[in-house]
């Protein structure tokens, strides 16, 4: 114990510190008519598994001090009705109803999303994810990554696949998990009630980083929703200082491979949309918050924050740095 | 030559059915015993091994989930840590340990002096160690397998998983197998034809109706996994695309494969835990278990309905509601058995005085833990519950209730009650009851915390977790918890270790207890028994107190290993059964297989090397024997 304890300590000072604001991921505070809906189905379940654990242990503990009062142990016939009673007819009663409960609920959670809902694709990535907006004709508006907006009071259609292995898509406050399997389609929906920000987390194991393969979902007023997702649509800024324009030039020699900022000529699909990078919340799927420190600190050693992920080092003389830096937060 | 035939009651007869049945002495003779008693004790105390191996690598990765962000191991080693842990706790430590106690007790219940074949169980135990041995050199040598114990393709696959990780994976996931199947249709010809005479299929004790049915189910579920590892291997070795959707395969196909087999493999160790509950309860209340019908039609139903019940670990794949409500059904339906069971026990112990041994302490503490995991089974088998909590750490919390209360707390309970059978000797009450109170109680601070964790949103299988999330105070306590329940194990292995030399001389029948194990000396002799019994009752030792005096079988010879084959389901006598003595082809055969294995991994025709290898081993296994000569001649 004293070493486990002392060991306990050294990880503990061993920890590193970074910020993150981001924390509601909880399923038990629900915001969309789904996940609460699923929440109530937990907390009847809670109460009911609650009850039958007791009335199992009372039950246990009555007969074992029975045994210690001298008293009679059960006749044959009053065990064969207990066991009947308690072992039979009690679970049987309760199954039932828990698991017509239960389908009726996921029918109306598995059912088509309305007509009228908001179509959003959701690729998951090694390990980020990628989201596009579509039009009524399924063609793309917006692209952009590990942060979807969303309106509120309106149905949200998310259309789920993966670029390489499977991956989950899980906002707890939103909506129960669904797989992202190569090769199928899956879809999901739900209709947020509240606005506020919901931290979403990759929930099938997807390899070395599935670990910090998380995102964020705003959802926010029908117009602020659709002003955003307006500017999402709109090619990157021209920049306009000399600062920018060099950073831009670095931007396309040495991140347009893989990256793409609409309206120039980095046109790389590899890593995620960078058009309007500047507007995210986050860096590397939700694992750092977006800032000028962070996102220096990433492009210079993305191998330390997230090994193994696919971004290499990109080596830059600090003077390219600070134009890129200054390009990359024009992208509002 | 000697042809005489010896049958007599005379000391020289006993000391020459020793000689008959003995394993031979010495490091070399080692490798060719056969006996049941040898081979299971060796199952046992491996399983026992690898149990410490992957509880140590899960304390490993408890200190690194101790603190948000926190770079004590990094992100590979982690997922090898939690791969190799499933992996071992579930394929190297569960089942084996369950065979084990079934491959040790059943002859010894049913009333005979050995499996029915002795060398393919000799075999079964090589290829288990070759194949646990060489995943935990993969782990020394930093290229275990790291794609979870499910191994989900495509992440399991050559483009996601290149290094040689996966390979030893699927090679000895195979392997291994073969050791569960080897054992399952022995234990199954075992029960259904050696059994004593007069114990007939209604007077078999519950123990051994358990081991049957789990055998059964070994039977129908491990192929499939089987079949699932070979296509994967040759997917990685030959790009055939069994998986691989792009080419026209299907990444599902491999959940089913797999699931099919990994559910009743829940139920594959649980099944046999639940006998030992039956066992022990009837012991310590000194009386029948209430309901030996309504127990035995439950363990059936039991190994029935979980092999429904797969798709249960799929809810989020996007399969079809309607499809998936069939399932839901059957998780639900399994609770009906496991409810018979638990209310046929709180019968039995109804009103009884009752001995608080820690064989009887392990069995009230699965009480708790395993209705809490039952509970917590019926909840995930609601598919809306699910889709929230699946891959997340409410079911974290959930498996091992399930399988620490249903399966670790009765194996443990099994382990204090027939230690003295195997050893001679008991194990300190003292320090029995010390590791329960500290298993029990750290097995609560440990796993209970991760429900809530599971639905604060935090997904398995992640090495770290950011300080925002909030996840670090529960953390930092299931930490400190697990060292706790660590130490409870810690104690009973001290105690078996010391309790070996130390331990109260056991005698014959410690507990007082019914079944025909407890009539064999303890340890038991090489010939088990000296004659075989003939039984009239369930409980044999409660019921015929002259049971080894007045009736038993004769004219089994002693100078060569003989048995005696009854019938299927009234146990009558039948013939008699010529058994093969030491040998050391079933080592050979498994280390030869072993290499085909483990070379496929590097080089694909060796495994056609070792193929036709094996049909040398084979041949020698085979050799004819002269069965009219004594064991020693032969």
């Amino acid at each position: 114990m004293a070493a486990g304890c002392g060991l306990a300590a050294l990880c503990l000072l061993s920890a590193g510190a970074t910020a993150q604001q981001i924390v509601r991921q909880s399923a038990l505070q629900p915001a969309s008519t789904q996940a609460q809906s699923i929440e109530l189905l937990w907390w009847i379940m809670l109460w009911a598994g609650v009850a039958i654990f007791l009335a199992v242990m009372a039950l246990l503990a009555w007969g074992l001090w029975r045994g210690q009062q001298h008293e009679a142990p059960l006749g044959l016939t009053a065990s064969k009705k207990f066991v009947l009673l308690a072992g039979v007819a009690i679970p049987s009663v309760v199954l039932v109803i828990l698991v017509g409960g239960s389908l009726f609920l996921g029918r109306s959670i598995a059912s088509a999303p309305p007509p009228d809902a908001l179509q959003v694709r959701v690729t998951g990535w090694m390990w980020w994810w990628q989201i596009e907006y579509l039009d009524s004709a399924g063609n793309v508006t917006a692209t952009t990554a590990n942060e979807m907006h969303v309106p509120v009071e309106r149905p949200v259609a998310v259309e789920l696949v993966s670029g390489d292995v499977i991956h989950s898509f899980w906002v707890p406050q939103l909506q129960g998990k669904t797989d992202m399997v190569p090769g199928k389609t899956n879809h999901s929906w739900f209709v947020a009630t509240e606005a506020g920000e919901y931290r979403g987390q990759c929930a099938e194991f997807c390899g070395l980083q599935h670990a910090l393969m998380a995102f964020v979902v705003v959802a926010q007023p029908e117009a602020e929703f659709n002003a955003w997702l307006d500017h999402q649509a709109e090619p990157a800024p021209t920049p306009t200082t000399d600062a920018a324009q060099a950073g831009l030039a670095v931007f396309e020699q040495s991140c347009g491979q893989c990256h793409r900022v609409q309206g120039t000529r980095a046109v790389g699909v590899l890593g995620p949309d960078l058009t309007h990078l500047a507007s995210r919340r986050t860096l590397a799927a939700a694992t750092l918050v977006n800032n000028p420190g962070h996102l220096a600190g990433w492009i210079g050693d993305p191998q330390r924050v997230k090994p193994g992920n696919k971004m290499p080092r990109t080596p830059l003389s600090p003077q390219d740095m600070n134009n890129l830096l200054t390009y990359l937060g024009t992208l509002e | 030559m000697t042809r005489q035939i010896t049958y007599d009651q005379t000391p020289e007869a006993t000391e020459l059915l020793s000689r008959t049945w003995q394993s031979p002495p010495g490091f070399v003779s080692w490798f060719t015993h056969v006996n049941q008693r040898q081979i299971g004790y060796r199952f046992v105390v491996t399983s026992l091994i690898f149990f410490a191996l992957a509880g140590t690598l899960a304390l490993i990765m408890r200190l690194q989930l101790i603190a948000p962000e926190n770079t004590l191991l990094g992100a590979d080693f982690y997922n090898q840590l939690f791969t190799m842990h499933g992996t071992t706790m579930m394929f190297f430590f569960a089942v084996p340990a369950m065979e084990g106690l079934g491959i040790y007790l059943v002859p010894l219940m049913i009333g005979t002096r050995d499996m029915s074949f002795p060398r393919l169980n000799a075999f079964g135990y090589y290829v288990y160690l070759i194949a646990g041995i060489s995943l935990f050199v993969a782990l020394f040598l930093g290229m275990a397998p790291a794609a979870g114990w499910f191994s989900y393709v495509p992440l399991a696959n050559i483009a996601f998983s290149p290094g040689k990780g996966m390979d030893f994976w699927t090679s000895m996931i195979t392997f291994i197998e073969i050791s569960a199947l080897a054992a399952a249709v022995e234990l199954i010809v075992t029960i259904l034809k050696q059994r004593a005479p007069g114990m007939t299929l209604n007077r078999m004790p519950l123990f051994v109706w358990s081991i049957l049915v789990m055998s059964f189910m070994i039977l129908f579920a491990m192929p499939t996994v089987m079949a699932g590892s070979v296509l994967l291997a040759l997917d990685r070795a030959f790009d055939m695309q069994f998986f691989v959707a792009s080419g026209g395969g299907d990444p599902l196909l491999w959940q089913h494969l797999f699931w099919f087999f990994g559910h009743p493999e829940v139920y594959i160790i649980m099944v046999p835990a639940l006998g030992i509950i039956s066992t022990v309860i009837a012991t310590f209340t000194r009386k029948p278990v209430f309901g030996y019908t309504a127990l035995v039609l439950a363990l059936v139903a039991t190994g029935f309905v979980s092999f429904g019940l797969w798709v249960h670990h799929m809810f989020t794949t996007g399969l079809p509601h309607l499809g998936l409500s069939f399932f839901t059904a059957a998780g639900a339906m399994i609770a009906i058995p496991s409810g018979v069971q638990i209310f046929c026990w709180i019968a039995s112990l109804w009103g009884d005085r009752i001995r608080y041994a820690t064989p009887m302490l392990f069995v009230l503490g699965f009480f708790a833990i395993f209705v809490i995991g039952g509970l917590t089974g019926v909840m995930v088998a609601s598919i809306p519950f699910d889709t929230q909590v699946h891959d997340s750490y409410f079911v974290v919390a959930h498996l091992h209730y399930v399988l620490i209360g249903g399966a670790v707390f009765p194996f443990f309970a099994g382990l204090y009650y027939w230690y003295p059978k195997m050893t001679g000797r008991l194990m300190s009450e003292r320090l029995g009851k010390w590791s329960f109170a500290l298993i029990f109680i750290g097995t609560n601070l440990t796993f209970f915390p991760m429900h809530q964790l599971g639905l604060q949103g935090m997904p398995r299988r992640i090495y770290t977790y950011l300080e925002g999330m909030g996840w670090g105070d529960l953390n930092f306590a299931i930490t400190l918890a697990a060292f706790v329940l660590a130490t409870g194990f810690l104690l009973t292995l001290i105690n078996a270790i010391v309790s070996r030399t130390r331990g109260a001389e056991a005698g014959d029948n410690p507990w007082q207890a019914e079944t025909l194990e407890w009539a064999a000396t303890s340890p038991p002799q090489n010939y088990n028994f000296r004659h075989l019994p003939v039984v009239h009752s369930r409980n044999p030792l409660w019921d015929q107190p002259d049971l080894a005096r007045r009736q038993y079988v004769k004219g089994l010879r002693a100078d060569r290993r003989e048995l005696l084959v009854t019938t299927l389901l009234e146990a009558q006598p039948q013939s008699v059964l010529i058994m093969p003595g030491p040998s050391i082809w079933p080592f050979l055969l498994a280390l030869v297989v072993g290499f085909g294995f483990l070379g496929f991994m590097f080089q694909p025709l060796l495994f056609v090397v070792g193929f036709a290898l094996s049909f040398f081993a084979i041949a020698g296994w085979l050799w004819p024997r002269k069965p009219w000569l004594s064991t020693q001649e032969n």
